[in-house]
């Protein structure tokens, strides 16, 4: 692939909590346009730290950040950074912060100096996109943890990202709302990482899967076709396949 | 504790919220310094008029003044022997003074009065359009937003209050008057701070993500409408009548 299609570029990142032995170390990684990327790997290995660091919210001890193919390491950089990112948080209630579904979703384009009626329409095409119609007035601590995460991805998607990061997003959601959500992300002409556990949700969307562990990237996790036997958890009655 | 009271159909619940708080800041302020018992009671009797036009449920008033009046009722305990003045009757040695009486009096008139005209402002104006009229009357950014993140986390706060109690609870845990009840509770109030911090700081990042710069954006528009200047005007005549009839102590 082509230098210019690099969205992310990551050289030697070490970063280490205080008083804790560093979580990545010496981590390299590579983000072009038209990638999904998978991202597994234990819990505490470090994968919301690295989305952390590509947003600008936390800064390596060490290494290169470049996005978009400039270098990003002040403050106003990271703004830039902001504009074409998206990332979707683990708990919605960190993301969701307005009363309403329709001022949280409005409020990144107002942020990005949109006018008030454009901030409006984008805010509700985004919501029409996700299904979520009659969502506008909904008060955001009422909405049910599945509706959390869906108008958590909308108030991300309403800032026209030109890539995703996506930070567990099938987690505690039922069937339904996973299904939902991988039609959504099937559909978007986006490039997206997505940390997740969930391996056949991986399979599903993404094209490759890497593996955090011990401080870097393992890139060797090829997605393949291959057949599981395992309990279905709709058995027990008829049931559609999408 | 954190419920909105429902809000019944009534010509206050059309007003413009930007009114609704002039008014009640207005009414507060000529209340608090009004100082004789006749006109006290003519703003006490103002305030039930408008209790009774925005139809708020007698249960919905009993548990919104109680708060207020169990202080009133400790200044109740205290103001009538300590204010000095002549004496009233004896209760043992203590002596109740008159002048106590008439004070404790005033205050419990002034705090319902005011208490009940707040009741109906919240009664008929929903939390955020209560928020959104503060930003459009330019009051500072920054108490806005506290007003309105306050709202939208003390839900979560409350959540998480409960979780760490119900932890509590499923491993045996009953409140006695000894150490270990108080270092259970000590941990818990660390925990939720921790806790709010910590969630404060993801909120922030979050917002950030979003391109947050320091400004908070309202979506809401508001007019005033005629019925909206009538009742302004109204109201602030009858608030100066009240400052009148205190200053030239007419009644």
């Amino acid at each position: 692939m082509e230098k210019n299609d690099l969205i992310v570029h990551l050289e030697n990142i070490t970063f280490s909590y205080p008083g804790c032995k560093p979580i990545l170390e010496k981590l390299n990684l590579r983000f072009f346009k038209k990638e999904r990327i998978g991202l597994m790997g234990p819990n505490g290995s470090g994968k919301t730290t690295l989305f952390h660091i590509i947003m600008g919210l936390l800064k390596p001890s060490a290494g290169k950040i470049e996005i978009f193919n400039t270098p990003a390491e002040s403050e106003t950089d990271f703004r830039n950074v902001r504009e074409k990112i998206g990332l979707l948080f683990q708990d919605a209630d960190d993301q969701l912060f307005s009363p309403t579904v329709l001022e949280d979703v409005a409020f990144g384009p107002l942020n990005l100096g949109k006018t008030k009626d454009d901030a409006m329409k984008i805010a509700r095409n985004t919501l029409s996109f996700l299904g979520l119609n009659d969502f506008e007035n909904r008060i955001t601590y009422k909405l049910s943890g599945g509706e959390k995460r869906l108008v958590s991805l909308a108030t991300v998607l309403a800032m026209e990202p030109e890539a995703l990061l996506l930070d567990e997003p099938t987690n505690g959601l039922d069937d339904k709302t996973r299904l939902t959500l991988k039609r959504v992300l099937s559909n978007l002409d986006l490039s997206f990482i997505i940390i997740s556990h969930d391996i056949d949700f991986l399979h599903e969307i993404t094209d490759s899967i890497y593996t955090l562990e011990k401080g870097k990237i393992l890139f060797d996790q090829e997605v393949h076709v291959h057949q599981h036997i395992h309990a279905h958890p709709h058995g027990a009655y008829t049931h559609e396949h999408k | 504790m954190f419920e909105e009271p429902s809000h019944k159909e009534s010509i206050l619940l059309h007003l413009d919220p930007r009114i609704k708080r002039v008014v009640v800041f207005s009414f507060s302020i000529v209340v608090a310094i009004l100082n004789r018992i006749p006109v006290l009671l003519c703003a006490l009797i103002f305030a039930l008029l408008f209790v009774l036009t925005a139809k708020v449920s007698i249960k919905e008033l009993i548990k919104r003044l109680t708060p207020v009046n169990m202080l009133v009722g400790f200044l109740w305990l205290f103001l009538p022997f300590t204010f000095p003045g002549k004496p009233l009757f004896y209760l043992g040695s203590l002596s109740v003074t008159y002048e106590g009486v008439l004070y404790a009096t005033k205050i419990s008139i002034k705090s319902n009065a005011i208490m009940l005209m707040m009741i109906v402002l919240v009664a008929t104006t929903s939390i955020f359009t209560l928020g959104h009229s503060m930003h459009a009357l330019r009051i500072p950014q920054k108490i806005v937003h506290l007003f309105f993140f306050t709202y939208r986390y003390i839900h979560v706060m409350k959540r998480e209050y409960v979780r760490l109690v119900n932890s509590m609870k499923i491993r045996g845990f009953k409140a006695k008057t000894n150490l270990h009840t108080y270092k259970t509770f000590a941990y818990m109030i660390g925990m939720i701070l921790v806790r709010s911090f910590d969630r404060a700081q993801r909120v922030h990042n979050a917002m950030l993500c979003r391109g947050f710069k320091g400004n908070l954006y309202s979506l809401k528009t508001f007019s005033i409408k005629k019925r909206d200047m009538v009742s302004l005007v109204l109201v602030i005549v009858i608030i100066i009548v009240l400052g009148v009839l205190e200053w030239k102590k007419t009644i």
